[in-house]
């Protein structure tokens, strides 16, 4: 369904000299699974969401969608073929609405389905239906405004990534319970979901461990998962922080 | 009086107008007056010069008057004073507005000077919309000047609008604050091509607590100039604060200059002003929602102006 073939994206830094963010990855999404990408921070997530999304472009490889390349494809394109990405940080905007913006994610919607998308990230549409998606929201609100617009949006393929950030521990859960729903309700969709998560993570049907640009392990998660859980629960063997070898943890 | 199409066009533009509005109104087009008082309400032509009185009765509640002017002549220049005087305790809402439509090639203009006394414990909302068209290479031009006596204890919103398409306009607003009297100002304004504003604002916060904001929204399209300028002068204690906010693009510019004046210890005054482009971010988010990047930019546009 999805397919990235050897990709590799270098961005330019600070100082103007093109870095190597990602390279050789090499990445299979099946229809109607849910994946975790996990990692450690700066290991390259984001980078192969936004590849995925066209906000970068990969400066080696491809990316197929359906059998399609949609490697030049712009944003737009990709998205009205069926991507959707959850930002890890929402762009704030003065004066739109949040039911304006539900009815750019879903042009057509009702307003009692928006109403439904708010309260299932828990949000009160009689609070929130005419608030501006401006400094006023809190950090959390934002997130969870922000996954309601890409499920509203119903698109075959949805990145979300770090969906847990800045939302309380109450809702983290809630949060989970969507997505999974949601990802199960028989529409064949996938999801991809970025995370550090322990709560998160084990739900999904595969893992992707990310670091230092490429793709150290993959697979099931019952696989996966054993390797990486005890460094993520208590983060104390991160490569460059402990100066150990990454993920070393054995399978039980 | 029958309205062409142009007019009703205009008339629904800058004031919402479908038809002939209910209770008092004055719609001037082209230099020409119609009007209808209400029984709370009185219009009144001025004898001196031109433009109307507008007397609303001491306690008068919920209801509104529309002034639309609209010029359709090429080279007509159009001059008003009018007066407000909003009685005691009442609570009204006042729809101004300019439509401008230039198809020559003579410059039109409407120079409006509004005075407004708002007696103690009124309340006045005050909206006022310009907007021009027209393929003719004449210049569209307005100029209004604003004078506002806030008396004891009464407040006052003002939404004043630039659409889009007036070349020129040099905007003058003044405003006398007395004692737990409030004003609010809201100036949303839009250039493009090789247009020019100018908007100076000077809030004379007089009486003890009382209060002033002005929130200026523009954007800056093409190659047209923005100048504005915020003054806030506390005279006692009182509170005020002026906030600017404008995206550029294209090869505009912008100016944004608040000033504030404390002559009492009391006085709390603020500013905040930022001047920036369309973050890519937005772009980009709106993008990933399926809008290209000409719609993302003009969802942008609109939603900062509303």
């Amino acid at each position: 369904m999805l397919e990235l073939r050897n990709i590799g994206l270098s961005l330019n830094g600070e100082s103007g000299e093109a870095k190597e963010i990602l390279r050789n990855i090499n990445l299979t999404l099946e229809e109607g699974k849910l994946y975790g990408i996990t990692g450690p921070n700066g290991g390259g997530k984001t980078s192969i969401a936004k590849v995925i999304m066209g906000i970068f472009s990969a400066t080696q490889g491809q990316v197929l969608f359906n059998g399609e390349d949609i490697t030049n494809l712009s944003i737009t394109e990709r998205a009205r073929k069926g991507l959707a990405y959850a930002f890890q940080n929402p762009p704030r905007f003065k004066g739109i609405q949040v039911e304006e913006v539900m009815r750019i994610a879903k042009p057509g919607i009702d307003e009692m389905s928006i109403r439904g998308y708010l309260r299932d990230v828990g949000l009160c549409p009689e609070d929130y239906l005419a608030r501006d998606l401006g400094a006023n929201l809190s950090g959390g609100e934002t997130k969870r405004l922000e996954v309601a617009q890409v499920l509203a949006k119903e698109s075959q393929l949805t990145i979300f990534d770090e969906p847990e950030a800045g939302v309380d521990l109450w809702t983290i859960q809630k949060l989970i319970n969507l997505i999974v729903t949601r990802h199960r309700g028989g529409a064949n969709r996938t999801a991809v979901i970025i995370s550090h998560n322990e709560q998160f993570l084990p739900v999904c049907d595969e893992l992707v461990l990310v670091a230092d640009g490429e793709i150290q392990e993959q697979g099931p998660t019952n696989a996966i998962w054993p390797l990486i859980r005890d460094d993520i629960i208590c983060d104390c063997q991160i490569r460059n922080q402990c100066g150990g070898g990454f993920y070393e943890v054995q399978p039980s | 009086m029958k309205y062409s199409p142009l007019d009703s066009k205009l008339l629904e533009t800058i004031a919402d107008l479908h038809g002939i509005p209910q209770g008092a109104f004055n719609i001037r087009k082209d230099g020409e007056g119609f009007r209808q008082s209400s029984a709370n309400i009185e219009i009144i032509p001025k004898k001196d010069k031109p433009g109307i009185d507008i007397v609303v009765k001491p306690g008068t509640k919920d209801e509104s008057v529309h002034i639309p002017v609209i010029l359709t002549k090429s080279g007509l220049k159009d001059l008003v004073y009018n007066t407000f005087i909003i009685g005691e305790d009442a609570d009204v809402t006042i729809i101004a507005g300019c439509g401008i439509h230039n198809s020559g090639e003579d410059v039109s203009e409407h120079d409006g000077i509004h005075e407004f006394f708002v007696k103690s414990g009124a309340r006045l909302k005050y909206i006022e919309r310009h907007y021009g068209q027209g393929d003719g290479t004449g210049r569209r031009v307005l100029n209004p000047t604003t004078i506002v006596t806030v008396e004891n204890g009464a407040y006052v919103e003002m939404e004043m609008v630039q659409i889009k398409g007036v070349d020129n306009t040099v905007r003058n607003t003044d405003a006398f604050i007395h004692d737990r009297g409030a004003l609010k100002i809201i100036e949303r304004l839009l250039t493009h091509g090789e247009q020019e504003a100018v908007s100076n604002v000077t809030l004379n916060l007089l009486g003890l607590d009382a209060s002033g904001q002005v929130l200026s929204r523009t954007v800056a399209q093409d190659n047209s100039n923005q100048l504005f300028k915020a003054a806030l002068v506390g005279k006692n204690r009182c509170s005020g604060h002026v906030e600017c906010d404008s995206i550029i693009m294209g090869a505009a510019q912008i100016r944004a200059i608040p000033g504030l004046t404390a002559e009492s210890a009391e006085a709390v005054l603020t500013h905040e002003a930022a001047i920036g482009r369309i973050a890519g971010d937005q772009l980009i988010k709106l993008m990933t929602l399926g809008l290209d990047e000409q719609e993302a930019i003009d969802t942008i546009l609109a939603a900062f102006l509303r």
